[in-house]
Formats: C-alpha cells, structure tokens, sequence
C-alpha cells in the first residue's frame, strides 16, 4: 500500500499550491516536478488533492475490513 | 491584475485604473484567520497568491468548509453591501490578497453600473452553490451510500483504492459531503480512519447504515 498521493505528472503545471498548503512537508518541487517525499509524521487530510486546480493529485484510500472486529 | 477579477470584467482600462485607487495588499501567513464568522464585514479579497479556506465552525469545534478558494477567486463577497461575514477565512499557506474596502465598492457599484452587474453574477453563483449544498444536507442519504460503497470496495488488497472524489462521483453528491460522511460513520463505530485507509471496524453497524442485510 502506497502511503503518497499520487502525483499525475501529466497533468500538473507545478503551481507549487500543494506544496505551499502542505503542513507536514510531504510535498516539495524538485526542477519542475512535484514530488510526494516519505515523512515522518504523515497525515492524509487529502488537501492538496483538493486545492490542486488541476486534479492532478489523487489521495485514494485503501478500504479493508477489521477481522477482529467483526467476528 | 484587476482585469482578471469577476467584479471587473468589462471595465475600460480607465475605469480598472479608478478602481485601482482603492485596492490594498493583505499578505498573510499558513494559518492565520483573515476574517472572522460573525464580525461585521469590512472587505472583499481577491486571491492572488496562495490558499484560503472558508469554514463555518459548529459549538462543539467541527469545522465545515465551505470554498477552497485559490488564485483568481474572491472570498467574502455574499455581505458586499454590508452584514457580517458568514464564514471564517484562514490562509491554508502563505497568501497574497487584494482587498477592497465594502464602502468602496458601495461607491463603485454607483460610478460604475457594470461592475453592479458583475455582483449580481457574482452572488447568484454564490447562491446556485449553497442551494446545491443545502440539497446535499437535506435530502440525500449520503451516509448510507457512503456505508455502501465502501461494504462493495471492501478487501484485503483485492479491491481498488478509492479516492473521496471518486466517491462522490458514484453517489452523486458533494466531495464535501463524503468526508462529512467518514466523520460520522467513525463517530458511529462503524468504521476507522487509519492514514490511508478506511478500516471497516463494526461491519454489522456499517450493513444497517447502508440499509442493507448480511
């Protein structure tokens, strides 16, 4: 399971908004590219996916069931 | 810059130079609130730079957004001519705002018939946004077709992830309102939010939320 947004290089124009909204710095601009960076204390408030004017980053998550919960 | 703004398009260069006369520079850093819900307003803002989110906030701290509004939009226009401001705006990073003092644009809106117009544009897409939202909030079970996409999405690794837009896409309704959703059924027991994924932790609770039987 990939803990990143995913970042659609093609349709990103690297306005950086991701980066700037960002508060645990799991976005940075490396050239011209946005990259996701692994960090220690991630979240995933999903807001860069909602900022990104573009829809170029997507923040899907991951949807299991708890077997000991539902035994 | 003005020429891109909604309230003034249309305006001879002139006149965008007139109106010029009565914008100011508000910088603010990631975090900071810009307007306060409630206190009476005093300007619009034009974002130039940056991020700013509109909330409302309910007594026991829950947060609502309303707008995400990004370079090119204003925020704090539905009480241009006067009232306070209907939602608090806090800067999500840092940001550079043009604003314009609401009794110059009660001055504007005599001088100059057409940026009126262009309020009037402005506020009824304002309206057409709330009316859609309050559909959301009055009328359409979102809870129970959230519980029962993520009961036919559910699997150890098999199923696809799923974005909360996608997911609103597939019941028709506000992204908004998908994450309102993921509160609730947390909150319920039904489920847990765990980074990035959505541990499905009461499934019995989850099969009654989405009025479904096992």
């Amino acid at each position: 399971m990939s803990g990143l947004p995913i970042i659609d290089q093609s349709k990103c124009n690297c306005c950086g908004l991701c980066v700037t909204i960002c508060t645990r710095g799991a976005l940075k601009i490396e050239g011209n590219v946005v990259k996701a960076i692994p960090v220690e204390d991630p979240d995933w408030c999903t807001m860069c996916e909602i900022v990104c004017p573009n829809g170029a980053i997507t923040c899907p998550f991951e949807i299991i069931i708890d077997e000991d919960g539902n035994e | 810059m003005l020429r891109y703004v909604s309230y003034f398009k249309g305006l001879s260069e002139t006149d965008l130079a007139a109106v010029n006369n009565h914008v100011f520079e508000k910088k603010a850093a990631r975090g900071d609130i810009i307007v306060f819900e409630s206190e009476p307003s005093d300007a619009i803002y034009y974002v130039n730079e940056g991020v700013v989110k509109a909330y409302k906030t309910s007594a026991d701290g829950k947060e609502q957004i309303l707008r995400i509004i990004r370079p090119g939009d204003t925020f704090n226009d539905v009480p241009i001519l006067g009232g306070v401001n209907l939602a608090t705006a806090e800067a999500m990073s840092p940001v550079v705002l043009y604003g314009i003092k609401k009794k110059d644009v009660e001055a504007m809106t005599h001088d100059y018939p057409q940026i009126a117009k262009n309020i009037i544009r402005v506020l009824s897409q304002r309206v057409e946004e709330m009316v859609d939202l309050i559909e959301d909030f009055s009328f359409r079970r979102v809870n129970g077709r959230v519980a029962k996409i993520l009961l036919e999405n559910a699997g150890n690794g098999g199923k696809p992830r799923l974005t909360q837009q996608e997911m609103a896409a597939m019941i028709g309704t506000a992204r908004e309102m998908v994450g309102r959703s993921f509160k609730s059924l947390e909150a319920e027991g039904a489920i847990r939010l765990e980074h990035s994924r959505i541990v499905i932790a009461n499934r019995a609770v989850l099969l009654k939320i989405a009025g479904l039987s096992e």
